[in-house]
């Protein structure tokens, strides 16, 4: 790969006198090998590029912006997004919040987020693990009948952000991960499950983590039945309590709050949840997946502690939702890809674990449901309302001990409810892939809808 | 620029034949150039305008069950030759010798569209945000916000393989969408309104979009009076259109042949079968000229057809790509499609529709003693091997003596494919289409879904009120 950062700095110098450019540049290589009963079924080797440019000229009532992109980094690609960037300002409103980040005088942590294994480990060795995977799960279980896809998949992505206001960042990450989805047959009923591992370069997967996450899901749901409908406590694993994480985090974004898109608007310095909750989002914590060097403005990311014992302490700010707020950027923009703008939200959440493992939790709630898997999060969770209703699975909680499973339910409540209602956060942290680190959570009062 | 000009025959020819020079079965190229451009309107705030170009081809070669794939945004011929020749590692066994491949004349297809995005001066586009803007908040003062989005795309294809098929087609795609927060003494509700098509801005007429801003309007401010829907089983009315969504997630990708072939589709095997209630004859068809599904050709140069996928309740095929045909020794049903040229083509739904009854809406509702009725499904999401969906209703009302009354908080329906089939048992004569994203695999390609008003006999409502 080539100097990304002084490319970004070429395309920058030919900014003119009244106007300032922020590019972003991108560039990634990936392997994905896709195993089916024994052999190879699909093979993918692929590398691609990008380039973001966004072009800011003040006006008399503030500043406008416009912004291209193009998939690749010749020079007849970037001259047409810069024109076309350039010919797109004019149109925007004036915004005298509008600005391109600054550099702010915080320095970035250093962080270890390349695993050379990418390279060092051959293809061969690779596809030889996908392969692995799918015969330890279909040879894993005599109730599995079939992997419905099993799969290694890793990256290497570098990228750049310069800009006429002085920024200039530059950064590289890798990634593996070998995922698994089984069917498992009990002659009457078919359960699925996933598995999954996931580490910063090949070495960091176990092969055994993932089959036997996906066999002891989709065989454990064998016989599954809709519960009755109740009001009860619902303990989220690891996972499904990630899920619930990013929502919240969602909704602690300045950019939600300053728009009056937040349940937790005009609510800083309140109780909003339990004293058990203490939510931080911090991506200088090279254990999380998420963990980065810089923010996606190019400003050093940063610790924030957002909810502490129950009270919101802050939200999360990018530059424009900063200003629009009156405050400075908390170094968390996101940035969706070459073709998006930044905008501000959590990157890296984790929760303060508490005192209790899984097996302790339900024994101190005795009964409940345990949720291993949620789904329509997109249609069922709305984050201006707070109204939440999303589809389970899982397992029925009875004496302290998990009992029946449970399938084609949903469990109720709203987020500000749920956050209030949390009477378990568990000592059992989990890193994963995503904005956020797991934990089992318990909380009351859940509505479960079933027969 | 037609789309074989996207690349010289000759260098589509030598490709292929690198791509099939190691004992490959068969081999592909799709090249693609896409352009892109979005604007948003956010409290009366033209936030920016962004324009995006993509460029590439992808190449896949099939040795017996492997598939080998590379991309590349380079289309010199080098970089292609490259990308033919990593694509062709999967095949080990060797092969050699000189492969040629030659390929039919070149069909062409091109858009419908009348009025392309490119050709719209940026200025109007401004005009139809704030248009919609000023619609939406005359609708009434609870309106605290209103976002509209525009955005249209202009896609160009070729795609070529080493069984001679050589074709092309240029999709165009506009879409608007208009986003409404009303405030009020129970807290801030949402409504929200697409217009979407495969067609060019003539499809946006200032009545058109006059609509979108009002019909969200309206349904945020309703919602302000909404109360906690009930939890449970109850019957369902889903009115025309938006319901459409469901059929798609419950049974729709349960009869996708990939599914189906690796025996993870609970509708494996079950062709003949009466898998759904009579009043169902469920379709998939890419012809629906205009609509956000619409396709001339699908992504491996497959002719869209209209395929009859469960006919009065009995299920009469499967729907197929490519790879997953020539597996069976039939043909693909124009069912092969891709988000880009970056990824490998799955099979896909276009524009899945259940066929319209002769009931009328008014007599289903009327003959409804108490249930629910779904004005607008929201997004949903299925697990294909038990067929268990989960949906959003994003606008609902309570149903009482056969009367539409009190609207519904939002909250997810519940319920599995196989069991819902079963249970239509009222189907109106007012069908409609809605436009939407399947997303499969990471890969996003636009979708048409319809149908008529109808009931569900029971579906499991997730509402937190007993």
């Amino acid at each position: 790969m080539s100097d990304l950062l002084a490319l970004a700095q070429s395309i920058v110098a030919r900014a003119s006198g009244s106007e300032q450019i922020e590019v972003f540049v991108a560039s990634s290589t990936e392997v994905d090998v896709e195993a089916y009963q024994g052999a190879i079924e699909s093979l993918t080797t692929a590398s691609s590029d990008g380039i973001g440019i966004r072009v800011l000229r003040d006006g008399a009532g503030g500043a406008q912006v416009g912004s291209a992109w193009a998939g690749s980094l010749d020079e007849e690609a970037i001259s047409d997004a810069l024109r076309e960037a350039r010919d797109n300002v004019q149109f925007a409103s004036e915004d005298e919040f509008l600005a391109f980040a600054r550099p702010d005088g915080v320095l970035p942590v250093s962080l270890e987020l390349v695993s050379d294994d990418i390279e060092r480990v051959s293809l061969d060795e690779k596809i030889a693990m996908a392969i692995a995977l799918e015969q330890a799960v279909r040879h894993g279980d005599p109730r599995i009948r079939q992997v419905d896809s099993a799969s290694y998949s890793d990256y290497r992505a570098a990228s750049a952000i310069a800009s006429t206001t002085g920024i200039a960042a530059r950064y590289a990450r890798t990634g593996a991960y070998l995922s698994v989805s089984p069917i498992a047959s009990d002659g009457k009923d078919d359960q699925s499950g996933w598995g999954l591992s996931a580490g910063r370069g090949p070495r960091d997967l176990s092969i055994e983590q993932a089959a036997e996450d996906a066999i002891r899901r989709a065989t454990r749901m064998l016989g599954a039945t809709k519960p009755k409908s109740r009001k009860t406590v619902a303990v989220f694993d690891p996972r499904t309590a990630a899920s619930l994480m990013s929502i919240i985090g969602g909704s602690l974004s300045g950019e939600a709050v300053v728009r009056g898109r937040s349940f937790f608007a005009g609510r800083m310095g309140e109780v909003v949840g339990s004293s058990d909750i203490t939510l931080v989002d911090d991506p200088t914590d090279a254990r999380h997946f998420a963990a980065s060097i810089f923010d996606g403005e190019g400003l050093a990311c940063r610790r924030n502690t957002l909810i502490e014992d129950g009270v919101l302490k802050a939200f999360v700010y990018d530059t424009v939702s900063a200003r629009r707020a009156g405050t400075t950027s908390t170094g968390s923009a996101l940035r969706g890809g070459i073709g998006g703008s930044p905008s501000a939200g959590c990157r890296a959440l984790q929760m303060t674990p508490g005192q209790l493992n899984q097996a302790e939790i339900f024994e101190a709630i005795g009964d409940g449901v345990f949720v291993e898997s949620l789904s329509g999060v997109h249609s069922g969770v709305n984050p201006i309302s707070g109204d939440f209703s999303v589809g389970i699975t899982g397992l029925v909680i009875r004496d302290g001990q998990l009992a029946e499973p449970i399938r084609e339910a949903t469990v109720a409540s709203t987020l500000q409810r749920m956050l209030q209602d949390v009477i378990y956060v568990g000592s059992d942290q989990e890193w994963l892939p995503g904005s956020a680190a797991g934990q089992t959570i318990a909380i009351d009062g859940i509505s479960v809808s079933g027969s | 620029m037609t789309t074989e000009t996207l690349l010289e025959q000759s260098i589509v020819e030598g490709v292929l034949a690198t791509a099939m020079a190691r004992g490959g079965e068969f081999a592909e190229i799709f090249v693609e150039d896409r352009s892109t451009s979005s604007a948003t309107l956010d409290q009366r705030r033209v936030e920016e305008l962004t324009s995006g170009r993509e460029r590439g081809a992808g190449i896949r070669v099939v040795v017996g069950d492997t598939t080998g794939f590379a991309h590349t945004a380079d289309l010199s011929p080098a970089s292609l030759q490259r990308a033919a020749e990593a694509a062709a590692s999967v095949a080990r066994s060797g092969g050699g010798g000189t492969v040629t491949v030659a390929l039919e004349r070149h069909r062409g297809h091109s858009t419908i569209a009348q009025e392309l995005p490119s050709s719209v001066d940026k200025k109007r586009k401004i005009e139809m945000l704030l248009h919609a803007d000023e619609v939406a908040r005359s609708v009434g003062d609870a309106i605290s916000q209103v976002q509209v989005a525009l955005g249209d795309s202009s896609r160009r294809f070729l795609v070529a393989n080493s069984e001679g098929t050589f074709a092309g087609d240029h999709q165009v795609r506009t879409r608007f969408n208009v986003s409404c927060i009303a405030a009020g003494d129970t807290g801030m509700q949402t409504g929200y309104r697409p217009v979407a098509g495969t067609r060019g801005f003539e499809m946006l007429s200032p009545e058109r979009i006059a609509d979108a801003a009002t019909g969200a309007a309206r349904q945020a401010i309703t919602k302000l009076q909404s109360r906690p829907a009930p939890s449970g089983d109850l019957p369902v009315v889903l009115a025309g259109g938006s319901g459409g969504i469901l059929f798609h997630e419950a049974c729709g990708h349960g009869l996708e042949a990939d599914a189906i072939l690796k025996q993870a589709s609970i509708y494996a095997g079950k062709v003949g079968e009466q898998v759904a209630s009579e009043l169902v004859t469920l379709v998939d068809d890419g012809t629906v000229m205009g609509e956000w599904g619409y396709l001339a050709i699908d992504d491996e140069g497959r002719p869209a057809s209209r395929n009859v996928l469960i006919e009065n309740g009995i299920l009469t095929d499967y729907m197929w790509d490519f790879l997953r045909a020539r597996k069976e020794g039939r043909t693909s049903s124009g069912n092969g499609r891709r988000q880009t040229y970056a990824h490998l083509p799955l099979v896909r739904m276009t524009n899945t529709y259940l066929l319209e009854g002769s009931s009328t809406p008014e007599e289903i509702i009327a003959s409804t003693p108490y249930g629910v009725y779904v004005a607008q499904l929201g997004g949903g999401q299925v697990n294909t091997t038990t067929g268990d969906f989960v949906f959003g209703m994003t606008e609902a009302y309570l149903i009482e003596n056969g009367e539409i009354t009190t609207p519904l908080r939002e909250c997810n329906l519940i319920g599995n494919g196989p069991d819902v089939l079963k249970r239509v048992d009222a189907v109106a004569n007012d069908f409609s289409m809605t436009p939407g994203t399947c997303g499969k695999d990471g890969q996003q390609v636009p979708v048409g879904t319809g149908q008529a008003t109808m009931r569900l006999t029971g579906v499991t409502i997730g509402g937190t009120a007993a």
